[in-house]
């Protein structure tokens, strides 16, 4: 057992400042460990979200020394012996209380996302889905939402863009994206991605892929190809024209989709 | 309204919305971080995507037999009929589960079932029930109250009249008037110290029904699951999904034995492997072999890796050793188990696919719960329903894996449609009281205003201690009196609670509050486990060991009495419909030739 020092950030929407608490920490422990000991010990009001202690719900985000982080899975010994750890709320989202933040804005950024619309099933009453095809789609829908990414993305920490909703984000970007390579989805999402969700703000620091605790492509696998569709619809004269003479299909499909 | 936004709640929400009926949903968290998230493994149903055999009679005779027998009849069959469509219906709103090679949902096998039978994604199943859910219910009309935590139900007369909350970011009160409550409330691990629950696992929801006069079953039926992390110390508890065994781990103890061949019971004899070659052949997909030993039901596994442990061939850290590197190749291991091996890669620093993990029992599950029809979910109270794991009948004396994320779907609809059926049949708007609301407010403020008391957290910590000496994996008689003595200690010093700060976002009081919820559910468990003198599936009485012919016929209902005493019944168990018992009961080779249950439908 060590005694650690540990600067936490305490205050509310109005202002605030960070406390210094000396505690103790076992080995093994992990950074929320030690925020529970603070808890349990000194401080009983020291508001902070967690629930699973596993990195799979994603309610235990925050700055820990600056970085955006799970505090369940960030190791104390991933730390020098002697280093400060400093714990503060997202930065993107206005401060409840201590390490709570409000982060309603990213729930009415999934609402408007127009639902999954799903096309008939085959004769025998089944959906057919090949492994090879769902792949991509799977490792969008590992997302925790634990909104590290959406913390981070450089659009939204601007409160402009934020307040006007330029742009939706990482997190809802991918989770387009996952709805846009659904092999069963028939829903046109490509006109929206570049009017209503702002897709062109994006450009590629992936800050975001950086932060993912679920280690999810979200730049390369899930943004990039939802630009370059927006580009093919939008912007390639040569796609425009092929389209207008020989009803090219718009969207790239699956092999189930396509019945090869 | 619904309370609780996991896999239940959420389903049941759909389910009332679906229906035109004006719904709402509290949840304690954020939407979508329900502990349904943890579940790894995947849902039963017996589609017969992977092996054809498999039909809702021997997915009901897996369940019956997992429970010992304890399962409400007709509950089993709704689950082993329904669990199929609403898996289906899943897909339909979103879920992408992994692919057989024809393209449609894979299933994989699990302790207890007999055929490859759970839909999954990776191990990461919960998570993509709750994110389907979640994703198709938002554009419901569905009213969700994200950090809100109900206190108390409010009745008019006998019926529910509402609910009385408060929202944890602010502590203001606020009272949801509605004809009917269905509660999704999960169970209520947090009275021990080593669980794989979260810190919403407080009996909520069996607390405020027990309060509000509904009954409880079988709520002595704590799981322990086998396969809970031990190291370290600050994951201890944190669930090893039995999908690593399913997939080919074994486990051994600090010898280099694989010891599950030394506990296979009589009655499990006949299915089980009786060599390691057989085993083997098994899991390389022979259809003649048996099931390995590893397989064998939560509550067997759980009880022979104690007595490992207690006879000194346990691991370094108290456990004993889950061994899936030297058996599955390491592409494979990250592929199929891709959460594990984070899991522990960054928790633990082990590496999987190269070293075994260690791994104990942890409290995972309860099986009893709330009272309900099994039709309906209705409680005895009229105007509230139950679903999910705070609601009992499904899965008797144990549950298997894989029957939990099934359980939430199929009932969280029936108590939709029950809440639906009740609210068309009712005349007139039930009123809450007023001075139920004041009462019941005082009585959480005093909690603030008190000048000194006692510290919830400690608190909380000495109910962890009394129910891991008094009421753990087993039990006897006078660790569970002195259990209830203890409990009894710490109910009054709960009267004094006191915790600093206001009421804004401070979670000193709300554990405080919850412990209100905690030490109603572990003194039913405990007064239930009394009352029990036998052993069955989950419970296991150290002096009462085996099964009692006589015991299998009674339920344990808890109730509150008219002294607001609780009190405790052995109440006669109904029988099942005859062709059901007949299913149950049959050989496996006549349930499938057909000799016995062709007529069932």
């Amino acid at each position: 057992m060590a005694k650690r020092l540990f600067k936490v950030w305490r205050g509310n929407a109005e202002g605030g400042d960070f406390k210094e608490f000396q505690i103790d920490v076992d080995p093994g422990m992990v950074v929320l460990d030690v925020l529970h000991r603070i808890q349990a010990q000194q401080a009983n009001d020291l508001a902070l979200r967690w629930n699973c202690k596993a990195g799979k719900c994603g309610s235990c985000s925050m700055e820990i020394n600056g970085k955006p982080k799970l505090a369940c899975m960030t190791r104390m010994n991933s730390f020098t012996e002697d280093e400060t750890i400093t714990c503060q709320p997202l930065k993107t989202f206005p401060v409840m209380r201590d390490l709570v933040t409000d982060v309603s804005f990213n729930y009415e950024q999934n609402k408007r996302i127009p639902k999954f619309k799903p096309k008939p099933r085959d004769a025998d009453g089944q959906y057919r889905m090949y492994q090879e095809d769902v792949d991509r789609v799977q490792e969008f829908r590992k997302c925790i939402e634990c909104f590290l990414c959406q913390d981070v993305c450089h659009v939204l920490r601007d409160r402009d863009g934020r307040e006007q909703k330029t742009f939706i984000g990482p997190r809802f970007m991918i989770r387009v994206a996952s709805l846009e390579m659904h092999p069963l989805d028939t829903e046109d999402r490509i006109p929206e991605l570049k009017k209503e969700f702002g897709s062109g703000m994006c450009n590629i620091t992936r800050c975001c892929t950086e932060v993912c605790p679920e280690h999810i492509g979200i730049t390369d696998n899930g943004i990039i190809p939802m630009k370059e569709r927006v580009v093919d619809r939008f912007y390639d004269p040569v796609a425009i024209i092929g389209r207008k003479l020989f009803g090219i299909r718009k969207r790239t499909k699956s092999r189930s989709e396509t019945g090869e | 309204m619904v309370i609780g936004a996991g896999g239940a709640g959420l389903r049941a929400a759909i389910a009332c919305s679906g229906q035109q009926l004006n719904t709402g949903v509290i949840s304690k968290s954020l939407l979508g971080k329900a502990h349904t998230v943890m579940a790894e493994g995947g849902m039963a149903a017996a589609m017969g995507n992977v092996d054809p055999r498999d039909n809702w009679k021997v997915h009901f005779r897996d369940t019956m037999r997992g429970g010992k027998f304890l399962n409400v009849w007709r509950m089993a069959e709704l689950h082993a009929k329904q669990a199929p469509d609403r898996v289906r219906e899943l897909e339909e709103w979103g879920a992408v589960f992994d692919r057989t090679k024809e393209g449609l949902i894979s299933q994989r096998n699990f302790g207890g079932h007999r055929y490859p039978r759970l839909a999954h994604v990776g191990d990461r199943t919960g998570l993509e029930l709750i994110r389907s859910l979640q994703d198709h219910g938002i554009h419901q009309g569905i009213d969700f109250h994200m950090e809100v935590t109900a206190l108390e139900l409010l009745k008019d007369g006998d019926r529910i009249a509402g609910v009385l909350a408060y929202r944890r970011e602010t502590g203001r009160f606020v009272v949801f008037k509605c004809k009917a409550v269905i509660l999704a409330t999960g169970g209520g691990g947090k009275a021990w110290p080593v669980t794989s629950n979260s810190w919403e696992y407080t009996g909520d929801g069996i607390a405020m029904a027990y309060d509000a006069g509904a009954e409880l079953m079988d709520v002595e039926f704590t799981q322990f699951h086998p396969t809970g992390m031990v190291w370290p110390l600050s994951v201890r508890g944190i669930l090893v999904t039995e999908g690593v065994r399913g997939d080919g781990g074994i486990l051994k103890n600090n010898k280099g034995e694989r010891f599950m061949f030394n506990y296979i019971s009589e009655r499990f004899a006949p299915e089980t492997a009786a060599t390691v070659e057989e085993a083997d052949r098994w899991l390389a997909g022979d259809k003649t072999a048996r099931r390995p030993p590893e397989l064998l039901t939560r509550d067997e596994v759980a009880r022979a890796i104690t007595a490992e442990v207690k006879a000194g061939r346990g691991s370094p850290h108290g456990g004993v050793f889950l061994d899936i590197a030297s058996r599955v190749p390491a592409d494979v291991i990250k592929r199929k188990l891709p959460s594990m091996y984070h899991q522990f890669k960054e928790l633990a620093e082990v590496d999987i696919t190269k070293e075994p993990m260690e791994v104990g029992p942890t409290l995972h599950y309860f099986m009893g719960g709330i009272r309900v029809d099994a039709d309906s979910q209705q409680t005895t109270v009229p105007g509230l329903f139950a679903c999910g794991e705070c609601a009992a009948g499904l899965h008797g004396a144990n549950r298997l894996g894989g029957n939990s994320l099934s359980d939430l779907i199929v009932f969280g609809k029936l108590a939709g449609d029950g809440a639906k059926a009740y609210i068309s049949a009712l005349s007139g708007s039930p009123k809450a009281q007023d001075d139920q609301i004041t009462s019941a407010i005082r009585r959480a403020t005093e909690i603030l205003n008190r000048e000194t008391g006692e510290n919830p957290y400690l608190l909380h910590a000495d109910l962890e201690k009394t129910m891991a000496k008094g009421v753990g994996i087993v039990r006897q008689k006078d660790e569970l009196e002195t259990a209830i003595a203890e409990l009894e200690e710490l109910k009054v010093k709960a009267q004094t609670m006191k915790a600093p700060g206001a009421s804004q976002y401070n979670p000193g009081w709300h554990e405080a509050l919850s412990m209100k919820s905690l030490l109603v559910t572990s003194e039913a468990v405990t007064r239930a486990a009394l009352m029990r003198e036998e052993s069955r599936g989950a419970h296991t009485r150290l002096d009462h060991p085996g099964e009692s012919a006589e015991w299998v016929k009674f339920n344990v209902i808890v109730k509150k009495g008219g002294d607001g005493k609780m009190e405790v019944e052995k109440r006669p168990k109904p029988e099942g419909a005859p062709q059901l018992v007949a299913i149950a009961n049959a050989k496996i080779e006549d349930l499938e030739s057909g000799k016995v249950g062709a007529d069932a439908t």
